[in-house]
Parts: C-alpha cells; sequence; structure tokens
C-alpha cells in the first residue's frame, strides 16, 4: 500500500497525555497574502504618519526613521508573541505561527522567525523563502526552521460542516487505516476549488491505496467513500 | 454507550471549555483558572474515547480542535512566564557571550584584521580610501570631521540630533540584524558584513588620522565605539553560529542543530539590540556636543570601554557561570 501520510500536509504531535494532536500546515499562497496584507498596513502607517511628521522638521524625520524600523523589524515579532501568532495578515488569512510542538510560541522563537526574515528574503522578495518553503517536509521558510516554528490554520470550535458533502455514500469494502480514512474524507469535504479534471486525478491516487479497486468513475467512488466515513448514509440523501 | 448518548453526556463539559477557550475575556482572572488543567485532562480523555471507539469523523474532529487549544493555552502559559527580562539583561547576555568564546574570537579576527591593516594602509597613503569608498563618499566624511575654528560649538543642532538618533537606530541595528540573519548562509554573510565593516571602518580612520582630522574624529567615535564595534562583532558571532551548526551538526540533523544553534544565538542578539540602543543614544546625544574638552570626552569614552569589555566578559563570573548552566540545562 501506498503511504498516504505523504499526500497529507498536516503535522501530529504527541502530547504528554498521550494524544496526537494534529494540525493542517499553511502553504506559501495564503502566507504570502497574509504577508501583504501586513505590508500594507505597515506602508499605510508610514504614509498617514509622513504628513505630521514632516512639519516637525528634522525632529519629526527623526521619530519617523525610530517608527520604520519598529514597523520593519518589531511588528511582527510583537504581533506573533502578544496575539497567540497572528500578525493582522495572519488573522485575515485564518493562519497563525506555533511551535512545532502546537503551542503557543515563546518570545525568541517570534524574535528568531522574524529576524531571519532578512535571510528569507534574499535575494529578491522572499525567494529563499519561497523556495524553502516548498522544499522543506513542513513547509518552513529559514525562520521557521531556526525558531522550530509553523504556520498552522487556525481550527474552528467546532468540526467541519459536512453538509454541503455532495457525494453519494459508498461503503468501503477495506478496512482503511486512520491516514487513509482522513486523505478520503478531506477529498470529500473539499468545497470545489478544484477542477473537475484535478479531482480525478487526486482520486486515482487515492485509488491506487485499495490493492484491486477500480471504479468506473475515481472521484465518484473515493467521495462517495468519504462520505461514508464521514457518517453520511445512502437513506439520509 | 453509543456515540449519541456520549454526546449528550458531555456536550455540556464541551460547550464549558469551548467559551473558556475561544470566548473568555483573557485580561480578566477566570473561575477555571485554577482548576484547568484537570479540566483539560477530561477534555484528553473524551478524545481518548472517541478515537478508540472510533465514533465519527466529526466529533473526533471537534474534539481534536478542543484538546488542541487546551494544550496550546495549558503549556503556552508556563512558557511565558519562564524569566524576568531584568535577570536576563545582567546574568543571560554576558553567559551567553561567554558560552560562545570561540565564535566571538572568530567574528573579532575578521573584523579586526582588516581594520588593522586599513588604519595602516590608509595613514600611510590617504589615497587608498578611495578604494572602499566613493570620492563623493569620502568629500562627505572630510567635510564632517573637518576641524576648523568657526565649526567649534556643536557639530549640529539639537533637533537634528534626534534625526541622527533615528537615523543611528535604523541603520546600525538593521546592519546588526542582518548581519545575524545571512550567518545562516554557512555564516557567509556574516562573515562578509564583519570583513567589509572592517575595511571600512579601518580606512576611515586611518585616512582621517593621516589628513589631520584625527583630533574631531576620536573624541565623537570614542563614546559610542565601546558599544557599536563589539555589538557588530556579537552579531557577526551570532550569525556565525547558525552557519556553523548547518555546516557540522555534529550528532543533530541539520535543522534541529540549527534551532538548538539559535536559541543560544538569539541571546547573543538581544544584548546586541540593547548595546545599539545605547550606542545611537551617545552617538546622536553626547558624541557630537563639543561643549565638554576632548579630555572628558577621552575619559568617559575610555570609561565605557573598559565597563563594556567588563561586563561582557569579567563581570560576577560565578553568577553568570551559574546562571548559563541552568539555562542550558533546560
Amino acid at each position: 500500500m501506498r503511504d498516504v501520510a505523504n499526500l497529507d500536509t498536516r503535522v501530529l504531535v504527541e502530547t504528554p497525555e498521550g494524544i496526537d494532536l494534529s494540525a493542517e500546515i499553511v502553504g506559501l499562497t495564503p502566507r504570502a497574502l497574509a504577508f501583504t496584507i501586513d505590508f500594507f498596513i505597515r506602508l499605510l502607517i508610514l504614509l498617514l504618519l509622513s504628513i505630521p511628521l514632516a512639519m516637525l522638521g528634522n525632529l519629526g524625520w527623526g521619530v519617523y526613521l525610530i517608527v520604520w524600523f519598529a514597523l520593519e523589524w518589531w511588528y511582527p515579532v510583537l504581533f506573533e508573541y502578544f496575539m497567540q501568532g497572528q500578525t493582522i495578515g495572519k488573522k485575515q488569512m485564518g493562519i497563525r505561527t506555533v511551535s512545532s510542538k502546537l503551542t503557543t510560541l515563546n518570545f525568541s522563537a517570534a524574535m528568531t522567525r522574524n529576524l531571519l526574515r532578512a535571510a528569507d528574503f534574499l535575494p529578491v522578495f522572499y525567494a529563499i523563502g519561497a523556495i524553502s518553503i516548498w522544499v522543506s517536509k513542513n513547509k518552513q521558510r529559514l525562520g521557521d526552521l531556526a525558531a522550530d516554528t509553523l504556520v498552522v490554520y487556525v481550527d474552528s470550535p467546532r468540526a467541519k460542516d459536512t453538509s454541503a458533502v455532495k457525494f453519494k455514500p459508498i461503503t468501503p469494502v477495506f478496512e482503511l487505516s486512520s491516514e487513509q480514512r482522513r486523505a478520503f474524507i478531506n477529498f470529500a469535504l473539499n468545497r470545489g476549488n478544484l477542477s473537475h479534471d484535478r479531482q480525478t486525478e487526486l482520486a486515482q491516487v487515492l485509488l491506487s491505496v485499495l490493492p484491486g479497486e477500480a471504479a468506473e468513475s475515481p472521484r465518484d467512488y473515493v467521495g462517495g467513500v468519504g462520505a461514508w466515513l464521514l457518517g453520511l448514509r445512502e437513506e439520509s440523501k | 454507550m453509543k456515540q449519541s448518548e456520549f454526546e449528550i453526556i458531555r456536550e455540556p463539559f464541551w460547550q464549558q471549555m469551548r467559551d473558556y477557550l475561544w470566548s473568555r475575556d483573557r485580561t480578566q482572572p477566570n473561575d477555571l483558572d485554577k482548576d484547568f488543567p484537570a479540566l483539560y485532562r477530561q477534555l484528553a480523555h473524551d478524545l481518548a474515547i472517541a478515537k478508540s471507539r472510533q465514533y465519527s469523523f466529526s466529533l473526533i474532529e471537534s474534539l481534536n480542535n478542543l484538546v488542541k487549544a487546551g494544550y496550546q493555552e495549558l503549556y503556552g502559559r508556563k512558557l511565558r512566564r519562564q524569566r524576568l527580562m531584568i535577570d536576563f539583561v545582567v546574568y543571560g547576555f554576558p553567559a551567553a557571550l561567554r558560552a560562545n568564546a570561540i565564535y566571538l574570537w572568530v567574528a573579532f579576527a575578521v573584523f579586526a584584521i582588516p581594520f588593522l591593516v586599513l588604519t595602516v594602509g590608509c595613514y600611510l597613503n590617504p589615497e587608498l580610501i578611495y578604494s572602499v569608498m566613493s570620492p563623493a563618499e569620502v568629500r562627505e566624511l572630510e567635510a564632517m570631521y573637518d576641524n576648523k575654528p568657526e565649526k567649534t560649538g556643536r557639530i549640529r543642532q539639537s533637533d537634528s540630533d534626534v534625526l541622527m538618533f533615528g537615523y543611528y537606530i535604523m541603520n546600525n541595528i538593521g546592519i546588526a540584524f542582518r548581519c545575524f540573519a545571512t550567518g545562516i548562509f554557512f555564516g557567509i554573510g556574516s562573515l562578509f558584513t564583519l570583513f567589509f565593516n572592517g575595511l571600512v571602518i579601518g580606512a576611515v580612520q586611518g585616512h582621517l588620522v593621516a589628513v589631520g582630522y584625527g583630533e574631531t574624529f576620536f573624541p565623537f567615535v570614542i563614546g559610542h565605539g565601546s558599544f557599536e564595534l563589539t555589538a557588530i562583532v556579537f552579531s557577526g558571532a551570532a550569525g556565525l553560529k547558525l552557519g556553523f551548526a548547518l555546516l557540522a551538526p555534529v550528532h543533530r540533523t541539520r535543522s534541529k542543530a540549527l534551532a538548538h544553534a539559535a536559541r543560544d544565538a538569539i541571546k547573543i542578539i538581544y544584548g546586541v539590540f540593547i548595546m545599539l540602543m545605547i550606542a545611537a543614544f551617545i552617538e546622536a546625544f553626547w558624541s557630537s556636543t563639543k561643549v565638554f574638552p576632548n579630555e572628558v570626552r577621552y575619559i568617559v569614552g575610555s570609561v565605557l570601554w573598559v565597563l563594556v569589555i567588563y561586563y561582557c566578559f569579567y563581570f560576577a563570573r560565578d553568577r553568570v557561570a551559574e546562571y548559563g548552566a541552568r539555562d542550558a540545562a533546560q
């Protein structure tokens, strides 16, 4: 059987209570968007401040440079430390920074990962950081690796809504491992942000987990098993 | 027990936990604060039951999210109040420096050797400065330290002191932070920054002495140099530590070695930040005044050098060593 764990973007952590916790790791795009939001917020503050401070002459420009310094280096550090790993941009995107043990990050971690932006930024536009996110196992940029942090999706208090699942439930003929169950369920829960062809492609990969299982439409079959695992049954449709 | 039965019995407790973890007012003490560790264990127990009995995905998922939030609440708390800042400034920073002496020596050499070579070189041949600075920069530099009699009093007006304070913070601390961060590329960024700054500062010093401006240059730089030059060397040393962890991770994986080195290196950077704030303050508000005779400025500057070196490497050796050992054990 193929290892479905590699298909998934989750990280598992065992707590001292012997419980396995999992969190979904965030990819490049939401992180870049969060950064863009933060970038424009900071730019706006600097633009708005430049007007009154320019009227104060050299004194004003001195204060302006200090604010600039604070926004450039301390904005993400202080937000992530005081706001449970979230800058304004990260909050908007529903993501947060946590330690690799999934705990709230401490001050040193916030400081390390954000100072190392200077390295991730090189040579232009976070190119090294982006490459690092693509190639590292847990989508970490250099700052995350040094600070031992992850960027994960924020959980909602309740489980995902299953009412939008449109697949007809199918009872699986094999027993599936919990990792495999999760992969099937996530496929069923997908809210249609993938094209039909891409869904079929993914379904074929998932289907290859089950030896000898063939289906007319891999997409409907995998989605159907996922729906069944979610607790949906034929008669409820 | 059926899943529905289990849910009915436990739901009020889960709701209480949801309220506590997601929507309580964190600025106020809460009745549940004291009992939280016990409540969290109950929550973990519920999740374990749900998992072992293979209850539905959505129940396990929502309990998992609850436990995760509880876990962060419980273990995040402890991490937050680990140590007082004063304690760190007094003992932690010198402890971090002394534990990393080897990186400090390497960083010092990479800075000091080009510094000394170009000081002597530019003193013997003032034209040599054009190999590291443009003619316009040299003209600006000479204008700044020109000691014509009409320029006594203050170098600048006091409102431009604030401007320069802002500039020194933004520029110098930015350089130090970048010097540290780019050390992650196997130390190359830190080495380059140290070497290049050594070259330029050495060239400036040698050139200004050679053209006869030493008498304005030294009283100006001696005050803040003790904090600024040492801090740049320290930031380079912290960067080298990151780079070396990647080059030679020894018994760890590279990412683990990097994270381990960074925990120590960042302590040096806290100190570097404080030192450069002090340096910027001295440079903007003290070094630029000419109201005191040069003798006073030399004495103050020398005392600061002695104090900085003493604090970093000799102050309270036993207690600092004790602090460092306690820190390393954690």
